[in-house]
């Protein structure tokens, strides 16, 4: 077992979620509730990234990031390295691949809750603001915290995008499902079959909690 | 347009932040090798931080994607190839501190898993009886696009007239490890790999190999050089990896070692 890929993992899901849960919420409730012009390809561009294969995603990625960039030299210039083989880069390589992961289970949340229990807040008087955290946030949340497990899960187990973007780089960019590429590779079949239980384990307590919650939503307002 | 600005103003924040934690204990120089020196190199690094020496990573791959990976940015700080041209070329882009020194030379070996139909010998006469026979389930080879390994098995394979008949059965690796990986499996009757990664543990008493002559590929003249933002630690390893320690590691890993240790060339 990998303990520097396994934690590398965890501070990758998290701060995926911290930056991508916060742009989930607003751009789900927007695309839930609002219509506007061209609304049809925001929802495309959404889902983008579940259609498109992770090596296009990863191709591009490398492209833009690596030293040769603009954006490389950029940010070799600002931080002293280009995105690519960093920390810095899987973390925004990782946010683009969860964009539909964190949006879409959020904006079927806010798309449920029945548009006259937000008209009656309003008629009572409540504020925008203070609906939103009252009775919205409160009956979207199964979607909320499905969005945040699927992103969470998705991380850990994403693989040809890390794998291009970041290489394979101890404690900077060897996540759990690189770790277990490269035990394979170093015919360390236990350590990576230990690893490889670890994200089976994950990937189904992940599928049973967006289940329950999905019951939960449908009960609530099916 | 939004949405990646903003993006882009997150990604920024975030790798400060990252900044600051690079900053803190100065980590240890990552050492990007070809996979041919897998365990060879472990050895020479378990054997360099035993002597009491900082530690240092290493990460594995096939020649070419490394060189790609550093002409892209990665934070490595030496590169040991399979071959002298990704040396070369990383050279004469700027990336590297000179033309580096050449450490090994390294060595091909026929090999097959036991179980395996195929008798291995220098001259594939096993392997073109076998083709013959419609008996090859499954060849593998690195790939020879990007790994050295795969460029010379390909030489020796062209050689000896198999290369168009085997095109149906090879596997290719991505470097000449994953290659003895498949090759090691059982789906292959066997595959064209590195001396140093059959005397591995992992692979010793797997099955039968023969080397192959040296005068039926062009030679694997394996140079390595320190890159540009090689720190002190990587230039001392850089050092001891030309001394006799190493030296006889590699020697017992198969490698043939070049004269003497000898200042860096150009």
């Amino acid at each position: 077992m990998d303990w520097a890929a396994f934690s590398l993992s965890l501070k990758l899901g998290s701060a995926t979620l911290a930056v991508l849960l916060p742009i989930s919420l607003i751009a789900g409730r927007t695309l839930a509730l609002q219509t506007f012009r061209g609304k049809g390809i925001a929802e495309a561009l959404v889902a983008l990234p579940l259609v498109l294969p992770p090596a296009v995603l990863g191709f591009y990625l490398l492209v833009a990031f690596g030293a040769r960039s603009p954006l490389g030299r950029l940010t070799t210039g600002l931080i002293g390295h280009p995105l690519a083989f960093s920390f810095a880069g899987l973390l925004a390589a990782s946010v683009l691949i969860n964009i539909p992961f964190g949006i879409q289970p959020i904006q079927r949340a806010f798309e449920a809750i029945p548009p006259d229990i937000r008209e009656a807040a309003a008629c009572c008087g409540m504020s925008r603001r203070r609906a939103f955290l009252a009775i919205e946030l409160p009956l979207a949340w199964p979607g909320i915290l499905s969005a945040a497990v699927l992103t969470f899960a998705h991380t850990l187990g994403e693989f040809g995008v890390v794998l291009m973007v970041g290489g394979n780089i101890p404690n900077e960019t060897r996540t759990l499902s690189i770790a277990i590429y490269d035990r394979m590779q170093a015919f360390d079949d236990r350590a990576a079959g230990l690893m490889a239980a670890t994200l089976l384990l994950v990937a189904l307590a992940t599928l049973t909690i967006t289940h329950v919650l999905g019951r939960r939503i449908a009960r609530r307002h099916g | 347009m939004a949405r990646v600005l903003f993006l882009a103003t997150l990604l920024s924040s975030g790798s400060t932040v990252v900044g600051f934690h690079a900053m803190a204990p100065a980590p240890a120089p990552v050492i990007a090798a070809a996979s041919d020196l897998k365990f060879a190199l472990e050895e020479v690094a378990a054997r360099y931080a035993a002597e009491g020496h900082e530690r240092v990573e290493l990460v594995f791959g096939s020649s070419g994607l490394l060189s790609r990976q550093i002409q892209d940015g990665a934070p490595f700080e030496v590169f040991l190839s399979a071959d002298e041209e990704f040396v070369n070329q990383l050279a004469d882009a700027g990336l590297a501190r000179d033309r580096g020194v050449l450490y090994a030379l390294g060595r091909l070996v026929l090999f097959a898993p036991s179980g395996s139909p195929l008798v291995p010998d220098p001259e594939l006469n096993g392997l073109r009886a076998l083709l013959e026979r419609g008996a090859v389930t499954k060849f593998a080879i690195a790939n020879p696009a990007y790994a050295p390994y795969g460029r010379a098995a390909e030489a020796v394979l062209r050689k000896r007239g198999l290369w168009e008949r085997l095109q149906r059965s090879l596997v290719l690796g991505d470097n000449v490890a994953q290659a003895a990986q498949f090759a090691s499996t059982g789906n292959a009757v066997g595959g064209i790999l590195a001396h140093s990664l059959v005397l591995a543990p992992p692979l010793r008493g797997q099955g039968k190999y023969v080397r192959i002559p040296e005068s039926d590929h062009p030679p694997l003249r394996q140079r390595m050089v320190l890159l540009k933002r090689a720190g002190p630690t990587a230039e001392d390893f850089y050092r001891y990896l030309q001394q006799t320690g190493a030296r006889e590691i590699l020697h017992r890993f198969g490698f043939a070692l070049p004269g003497g240790s000898g200042p860096p060339e150009g």
